[in-house]
């Protein structure tokens, strides 16, 4: 059974879709990676999918225990929370709010506290988000996102802003998670990187390009180029 | 200067005074973090000149109670602002300032076709936007008003306080983890647009911001956890409405602008902390 299935879908917004015609499911120990430059849809698909946009036409389903509008979600970082006082604790608890009630129980902070360990980051629990580094704040938002889901993760450009040693690192991390058996769903520019970790690619430009595995991706779009070359 | 205290404060008016500016204090440093968090400290000071509007044409239609129409008023605007947010056909910033300064006009204009009855009319203007006196003169049902209002909102505050910090740090985030944002975002609006009617009384239109915004960025110079800049907040707010509201008492200088003038003092202290606490960290 699979955790996200997306069949025939257009995504856009008012009516208008940016991208269309996009079938695709993910279930457990998968890692999809959906490339595409930018104003393909893909962030359009994503939200789409993530429920903050109704879809244009088409479907999207969750299965698996998955409930709706509860997935994993790292998204990019938004300017307003370059400044913002929290610390990491509050960040990494606030992805257990749909599941507990108004007030955090000790079920709730016993998550937290497993992800940020998961996470490598139970030092930093006490100390400001803003005041992390680019790599240590991506892993507070995806301790955040484990304490939300841990069976799927929905990552919106996970090495954006991030040097290249910690870009590395980033990726490094994801794939133990999808070891672990989280099913990985990310939205990258990098498509060299999409190549080496993930195991399913869907290239995007309005319309689906190419979906199935990174070895046919592979032999359709960069063996032929370099032979032609 | 004990005895002068203790003497106005056998007077009711001065007691009541007291009691409602240190509430409205604490509602607004509290609300003030979300608003200046979410960026959105400039629909506080459009929606205290929409109060304005309002307060003019209360006065204009006579009525017993301005908060009648004050509060109605500046709750729907409230929520088509906060609703209607990136939607509009005019840029958002430009379209609150036309309203903004559209109401303000209007305001002035009601006071001066209707004056009210018994009023000079640049006195009751000065009223409305500097709150000079209309702080000690407040019934006690208007009292009464003001407190189950401030702990309403005191206590959707705290109710509410794990969502709040969920929508204000990442809203899509929020509503990806199953919160419904829209809900919140209206009851925001509604509380944002209460808290505002509410301090017209205490500092008038035009220094209301002051009471959202100086004591979240004060606390933030500080604190870095969430938790602490709320709290710290709410002490700040209310330290200062009370420092204000007693230093003009006893020296008569205008209520309003006395409460800021503390406000102001206090946030060029927290800087000065923040940067003692930096330099020793760093």
């Amino acid at each position: 059974m699979a955790l996200l299935t997306v069949q025939n879908l257009s995504a856009g917004y008012e009516g208008k879709p940016v991208a269309s015609g996009i079938s695709f499911s993910v279930s457990s120990g998968d890692y999809l990676t959906i490339v595409g430059e930018n104003g393909s849809g893909k962030t359009t698909l994503m939200k789409t999918v993530l429920g903050l946009l109704p879809p244009v036409s088409g479907k999207v389903e969750l299965g698996d225990g998955l409930r709706k509008n509860r997935i994993g979600y790292v998204p990019q970082q938004t300017a307003g929370q370059k400044g913002f006082p929290a610390s990491v604790l509050e960040v990494v608890l606030s992805g257990c709010l749909g599941k507990s009630g108004l007030f955090y129980s000790k079920k709730e902070k016993d998550l937290a506290t497993k992800q940020m360990r998961r996470m490598e980051i139970l030092p930093l629990q006490n100390r400001a988000y803003r005041e992390l580094s680019g790599g240590q704040q991506k892993r507070a938002l995806l301790a955040r996102a484990l304490c939300a889901a841990d069976s799927m993760l929905l990552l919106d450009e996970p090495a954006a802003g991030l040097d290249p040693v910690v870009t590395q690192e980033m990726y490094e991390v994801i794939q133990s998670l999808n070891r672990e058996g989280v099913a990985i769903v990310m939205i990258s520019h990098d498509i060299q990187a999409a190549l080496i970790y993930s195991k399913t690619i869907l290239h995007l430009a309005e319309k689906p390009l190419y979906y199935g595995d990174v070895f046919g991706y592979k032999r359709e779009y960069f063996l032929e180029g370099e032979q032609h070359a | 200067m004990l005895e002068t205290l203790l003497h106005y404060l056998s007077f009711p008016f001065v007691r009541y005074a007291l009691i409602v500016g240190v509430l409205i204090a604490l509602c607004s440093s509290l609300l003030g973090v979300v608003l200046v968090l979410k960026r959105l400290s400039y629909i506080g000071d459009s929606l205290s000149h929409i109060a304005f509007g309002a307060m003019a044409a209360a006065t204009a239609l006579n009525l017993s109670d301005n908060l009648l129409l004050v509060l109605p008023v500046t709750i729907v605007v409230s929520i088509l602002i906060l609703y209607s947010g990136g939607r509009t056909k005019i840029q958002g910033d430009a379209a609150l300032a036309m309203l903004s300064v559209g109401s303000l006009a209007v305001g002035y204009m009601l006071f001066n076709l209707f004056p009210p009855k018994g009023g000079n009319v640049s006195g009751d203007v000065c009223t409305t936007l500097f709150g000079s006196t209309s702080i000690l003169t407040l019934t006690k049902e208007e009292v009464w008003l003001s407190v189950i209002l401030s702990a309403a909102v005191v206590i959707l505050f705290v109710i509410f306080y794990h969502r709040i910090f969920s929508l204000t740090f990442d809203e899509d985030f929020a509503r990806a983890t199953g919160m419904r944002t829209g809900l919140y975002q209206l009851g925001m609006a509604a509380v944002v647009a209460t808290v505002i009617s509410l301090a017209m009384n205490l500092v008038g239109s035009l220094l209301i911001s002051a009471l959202l915004v100086f004591p979240a960025l004060s606390s933030m110079r500080v604190f870095h956890s969430f938790k602490k800049v709320v709290i710290c907040s709410a002490i700040f707010g209310v330290s200062a409405a009370l420092l204000g509201l007693l230093v003009s008492i006893l020296v008569g200088t205008p209520v309003g602008a006395t409460i800021v003038a503390a406000d102001m003092a206090g946030f060029f202290l927290f800087g000065l902390i923040g940067l003692f606490k930096k330099g020793r960290t760093a």
